[in-house]
């Protein structure tokens, strides 16, 4: 890797924290921003002809404040500037620097400035571009593209999001323990989010969202070691990582939808996989449970079973239980069914849905699961209904070409039993 | 004379790689050790999951204490090891030498003489 690319990478795996100490200085965030942009200029000029230093964020921090304190000195027009090698100068203060600002500094930071993204009167999507923007730094360009709109749309976007967050009043005490556990519950929703932005494209557009799933693992996992004690943060981690390591099995060569029951397995990502069965255990030793870990337990269970006939379906929905007592929601017991079709056919699992239609009348995934408990009763053109509505709901082109291949088979012959579509989840 | 060579690195840059990058890592390094190996130097070899997977168990004089995370906040966290068996501390600094090359990041190796080695947990 050159130099330059080695800095390039430094800088963004800085920026989280680097970017919320200035936030706290600044108490502003284009000026937070900006100062984090000028130090970034620096360590391009500076770190190939020093080497990098020992803390590359402490660095950042300590050279992006003092370039906001020129840049705020220059705009009041007060004093006189010092000369550049002054500040660049950071042989003894580094040292200094890098042991003050350990991670009990940077968390309340970190959080602080996520928390700011999730500002309540921005739409979720909003929040999720307004953070990857400024938390995770990805360019107008990149998540224009990953968000299917123009640059300039997405730059409007961010802009008023922006213009929004900076009127929010948030604290920039040290937050209470509730104070603090509210925004974390507020954060992780937001990150799991971004993971879904990426995790629920389909065909075309899944290699431009892909990297979405990977930055919300990047932030899990700059939660987890800030805060290396919240079972919750370690239940999201392990259920992203574990979803994710499916990745490259979900879709085939013609970028169609691949059922769970029909990925080939050994291309799930072990490497991932491990990382989340080792923090499900971390998780568990807290019993303190939550839905994130739950809903991790889920997955593991899907992970740990080397052939489709082997998946613990009892376990699965024994968790489908506690997940719908945790957070009561008819998508949660539609997701269910899939378990109690396994384990008790799919007359019973018909059963468990049909109540749930009110609420589900216009959730894709609704007729496509019921369209396959009426296929496998026999019931073909109550499911050939079911898979038609489920059509023209798709959100995608991958999604209704997935309902298709029922339908197709439904027209052939009738007889195969394909697998419901929410048993992805 | 056995050394542990321990690697250490900014993991939130490392576990930022993308695949490719992380192979293209792998790969290198691996061409690293494959002469070693056939030389009969190379012992065990392991890279660790992040320290967000770790757990910490500390003795106390009551129960022990199991703290979630590493052992030690760093601002480098070791990532992995290998052994090696050479004749001198200039030998093992030259395989310490080819692998922060072969690394696509930068970090550092700490060669540490072992005082005993157990392969299989039997003496």
């Amino acid at each position: 890797m050159t130099d330059i690319a080695w800095i390039d990478k430094a800088l963004s795996a800085a920026r989280p924290q680097a970017v919320a100490a200035l936030l706290r200085y600044f108490r502003d965030l284009d000026t937070a921003e900006e100062a984090f942009q000028e130090a970034s200029l620096r360590a391009l000029k500076n770190w190939p002809k020093n080497g990098p230093p020992r803390d590359p964020t402490a660095w950042l921090i300590f050279v992006g404040r003092n370039s906001g304190i020129d840049t705020i000195r220059k705009l009041s027009r007060q004093t006189e500037l010092p000369p550049e090698d002054q500040i660049s100068d950071l042989d003894d203060s580094e040292a200094d620097m890098a042991e003050r600002l350990d991670n009990a500094d940077y968390r309340d930071d970190v959080l602080r400035l996520l928390f700011v993204c999730c500002h309540p009167d921005l739409p979720a999507t909003q929040q999720i571009a307004v953070a990857l923007r400024i938390v995770s730094g990805l360019s107008v360009k990149q998540i224009s593209r990953a968000f299917i709109v123009s640059e300039s749309a997405m730059e409007q976007r961010i802009t008023r999001a922006k213009a929004r967050i900076a009127k929010a009043d948030v604290p920039f005490e040290a937050p209470g323990p509730v104070e603090r556990a509210e925004r974390f519950a507020v954060v992780a929703a937001m990150v799991y989010l971004v993971f879904n932005e990426g995790y629920s494209a389909t065909g075309d557009e899944a290699p431009a969202r892909a990297p979405l799933c990977e930055e919300a693992i990047r932030l899990a996992r700059l939660l987890l070691r800030l805060f290396p004690a919240e079972p919750e943060m370690m239940g999201l981690l392990a259920l992203m990582l574990l979803q994710h390591s499916r990745m490259p099995a979900r879709f085939d060569a013609d970028g169609h939808i691949v059922l769970l029951e029909e990925q080939d397995r050994t291309l799930w990502n072990r490497q991932m996989i491990n990382e989340g069965l080792a923090l499900i255990d971390k998780a568990m030793r807290h019993r303190a449970p939550g839905p994130y870990q739950v809903q991790a337990a889920i997955a593991a269970l899907h992970a740990r079973a080397a052939r489709p006939e082997d998946t613990d379906w009892t376990g699965i929905d024994q968790l489908y239980a506690t997940l719908e007592i945790m957070q009561p929601s008819p998508v949660i017991t539609l997701n269910r069914s899939v378990a109690i079709a396994k384990l008790h056919g799919a007359a019973e699992a018909l059963a468990t849905i049909e109540p749930l239609a009110p609420k589900l009348e216009s959730y894709f995934n609704f007729h496509g699961v019921r369209g396959a408990y009426l296929m496998q009763l026999g019931r073909k053109n109550e499911a050939r209904e079911a898979f038609d509505k489920a059509i023209a709901l798709a959100n995608s082109a991958a999604e209704a070409a997935h309902i298709r291949i029922h339908l197709d088979r439904l027209m052939q012959d009738g007889g195969k039993s394909p697998e419901p579509v929410a048993a992805e989840k | 004379m056995q050394y542990a060579i321990l690697c250490y690195n900014h993991e939130e840059i490392t576990s930022a790689w993308t695949k490719e990058e992380d192979d293209l890592c792998m790969k290198q390094l691996l061409a690293v050790q494959e002469p070693l190996k056939k030389q009969g130097k190379l012992g065990p070899v392991a890279r660790l999951l992040p320290t967000s997977a770790a757990t910490t168990l500390r003795k106390t004089r009551d129960e022990p204490i199991i703290i979630d995370g590493p052992f030690a906040e760093t601002k480098e966290q070791l990532l992995g090891f290998y052994v090696v068996d050479v004749e001198s501390l200039d030998e093992a600094l030259d395989i310490a030498r080819d692998l922060a090359k072969a690394n696509l990041a930068m970090g550092s190796y700490e060669i540490r003489p072992i005082q005993l080695f157990i392969p299989n947990g039997t003496s």
